[in-house]
């Protein structure tokens, strides 16, 4: 129990930093404002409350069943706000090809908004990027930075 | 080997100038002191074991702008020749014969006695804006002209001159086409690694006349060369939809290219510039379409499950090799042009990707992962004959030089630490039978590289 918490939570630290060099908007109320300061549907309170992440397995694309359930709250949430649009971007590892991994990333986004979709979120909110192993969330090449990397992120739009 | 043909091309055709390349005029330079035939050519495979010893000393200068250029032109040639690793210039503190002298009558003995087979003279003379620039190529040991041309051309252009002198060498010499009379694509990286700027760049074969293309503003991706090397096919992020984009090199335009309602990427000019293969990805799958340039309508190649991506035509246009993971990982597979006939060729330790095609048609170059490893190689068309050329943490992307006789590619080292620090990605190039790797020097980082056609 105490170890599942300390892993949301150096998830979700993790998210706000990635959200932060990802967007130009979310910087403004992060930090220091406490739980008290994040706006409801914004993309802190989407990294706090709910997480903005899932993680996938070696060249592949599947949603692990560890991760649906973030997805779940994903699908939850944007039913609470029904006005936030949102992009999910797919993302590889460091340890495969340029072409591949955009295609994979792409994959993988697009299989990250199919369970929102079947979760009862309209397409129409929900638009999909690649980027390929491109923008790393972890800089270093280590097992553990490549776990952190394959990833499909949702941004609020 | 003779090749009597080639001799009496350059000695005894007429002498009307000739436009080779958009301002450069040449004309036949009759041999000065001998006729006969024969001369020598050097197989490549001798002279990757046993480079050509060559000397070329500086060409001379008529005026001070003339003999400045005469030392550059020769510099040129001597730094691409030797950098084909099938040549070995003579150093020039032993040359005995003074250049000036050797430009009006080599001695050949004073050439011989130093171990060159070949020499290299010319005259240089820069006026105003004008260049024109004399260049004779002699057989040492039986003392004749081997090559003589004159270049008449605008001063600008004589870095293209030592670069088309330099391809009349290796041509003459070892009998097949060079490659240094042309250009490399590449995408120039810049900034932290998380959030890197990706532009298109364009430089000569040797790293000189860096020009960037685009301005970063959006990341440019995977570069390739139309063949007539005036057009380049990549992948733009602009308006936050990666997408096949044409940049036009003459007028500086940007146009996507088709409207596949998803992203599009790897794209690839056929051999007669008239189509451009790529993958568009829908749902789960990444597919293969030909797009046909003048229509703009759209084929779909392959619809098996599974992503296809990188794919690239045989340079007869009849076949098409791409990288698809359809049967569980990734490994490289040829396709008739139309779609039909797919049969999987890459059958090794590991995955196997970014496939290209040499344009002798003889090999496929591509990219293998296994163990952690990556590996640039190369196997026959039907998948035999695989070798490795060169291993190292990360590196992909061939790319043939125009003769096929040598690959660039892209080669990473890893980050030492949890901030990036220590990563790198650079541009080397090496010969196809795995020797004389060397960088090619860019500004930036590199990668991806698209090496272009012989530029006319």
């Amino acid at each position: 129990m105490a170890a599942t918490k300390t892993l949301l939570a150096a998830l979700a630290a993790a998210g706000l930093l990635a959200a932060c060099s990802s967007t130009e908007e979310s910087a403004a109320t992060g930090g220091a404002g406490g739980a008290g300061a994040i706006r409801p549907g914004s993309q802190e309170d989407l990294v706090a409350n709910v997480g903005d992440r899932v993680f996938f397995d070696t060249d592949r694309s599947t949603i692990r069943a560890d991760q649906r359930p973030t997805l779940e709250r994903q699908a939850r949430w944007m039913q609470q706000h029904p006005t936030v649009q949102v992009m999910v971007e797919g993302h590889a590892d460091e340890r495969g090809t340029r072409e591949y991994n955009l295609a994979l990333g792409q994959r993988r986004a697009n299989a990250a908004r199919d369970v929102l979709v079947a979760n009862g979120v309209a397409g129409a909110r929900i638009q999909t990027i690649s980027y390929g192993k491109d923008r790393p969330d972890a800089l270093g090449s280590t097992e553990e930075a490549w776990a952190r990397n394959r990833r499909a992120v949702t941004v609020v739009r | 080997m003779n090749t009597p043909f080639l001799l009496r091309r350059s000695v005894l055709a007429g002498g009307a100038a000739t436009l080779i390349a958009p301002g450069i005029w040449t004309t036949p330079l009759p041999a000065a002191a001998q006729g006969g035939s024969g001369g020598t050519v050097v197989d490549i495979t001798r002279a990757r074991t046993d480079p050509i010893p060559i000397a070329i000393p500086a060409m001379a200068g008529i005026g001070g702008e003339g003999a400045r250029l005469g030392q550059q032109i020769a510099a040129v040639v001597t730094q691409n020749l030797r950098g084909s690793g099938l040549f070995r210039p003579v150093e020039r503190a032993a040359f005995i014969q003074s250049p000036e002298q050797a430009a009006q009558t080599p001695r050949f003995q004073d050439w011989r006695v130093i171990g060159a087979v070949a020499l290299v003279t010319g005259r240089v003379d820069a006026s105003a804006d004008r260049l024109r620039v004399e260049f004779r190529l002699w057989d040492v040991i039986p003392e004749q002209q081997a090559l003589g041309t004159v270049y008449n051309t605008s001063l600008g252009n004589w870095r293209q001159i030592a670069h088309i002198i330099s391809d009349d060498i290796y041509k003459r010499m070892l009998g097949e086409e060079g490659y240094f009379n042309t250009r490399i694509a590449y995408v120039a990286e810049t900034g932290p690694r998380d959030r890197r700027t990706r532009r298109l760049a364009i430089m000569d074969q040797d790293g000189e006349n860096n020009r960037f293309l685009t301005d970063g503003q959006f990341q440019a991706l995977t570069p390739r060369f139309h063949p007539n090397a005036q057009q380049i096919a990549f992948m733009s992020y602009l308006n936050n939809q990666p997408r096949v984009y044409l940049f036009n090199l003459q007028t500086g335009r940007q146009e996507v290219l088709g409207n596949f309602g998803g992203m599009t990427l790897s794209p690839r000019f056929s051999p007669d510039g008239r189509s451009v293969v790529l993958s568009a990805v829908r749902g789960g799958d990444a597919n293969i379409f030909v797009v046909d340039l003048a229509s703009r309508r759209e084929r779909q190649l392959t619809s098996a499950a599974g992503l296809d991506v990188s794919p690239c035509f045989s340079p007869d246009g009849q076949q098409i090799v791409f990288n698809s993971d359809r049967g569980g990982d990734q490994q490289l597979y040829v396709m008739d042009a139309n779609g039909g006939n797919v049969r999987r060729i890459s059958f090794g330790n590991g995955r196997y990707a970014t496939p290209v095609w040499s344009p002798r048609g003889d090999l496929i170059a591509f990219t293998r992962i296994s163990r952690g490893q990556f590996a640039i190689g190369v196997m026959r068309p039907d998948g035999s004959g695989e070798r490795i050329l060169s291993e190292g943490w990360a590196m992909e992307s061939p790319t043939f030089a125009p003769n096929g006789r040598v690959l660039a590619f892209q080669r990473e080292t890893p980050a030492r630490d949890g901030r990036g620090a220590g990563y790198s990605a650079r541009l080397s190039s090496i010969d196809i039978a795995g020797f004389n790797e060397r960088p090619l020097p860019t500004p930036t980082d590199a990668t991806e590289p698209s090496w272009s056609a012989l530029l006319g």
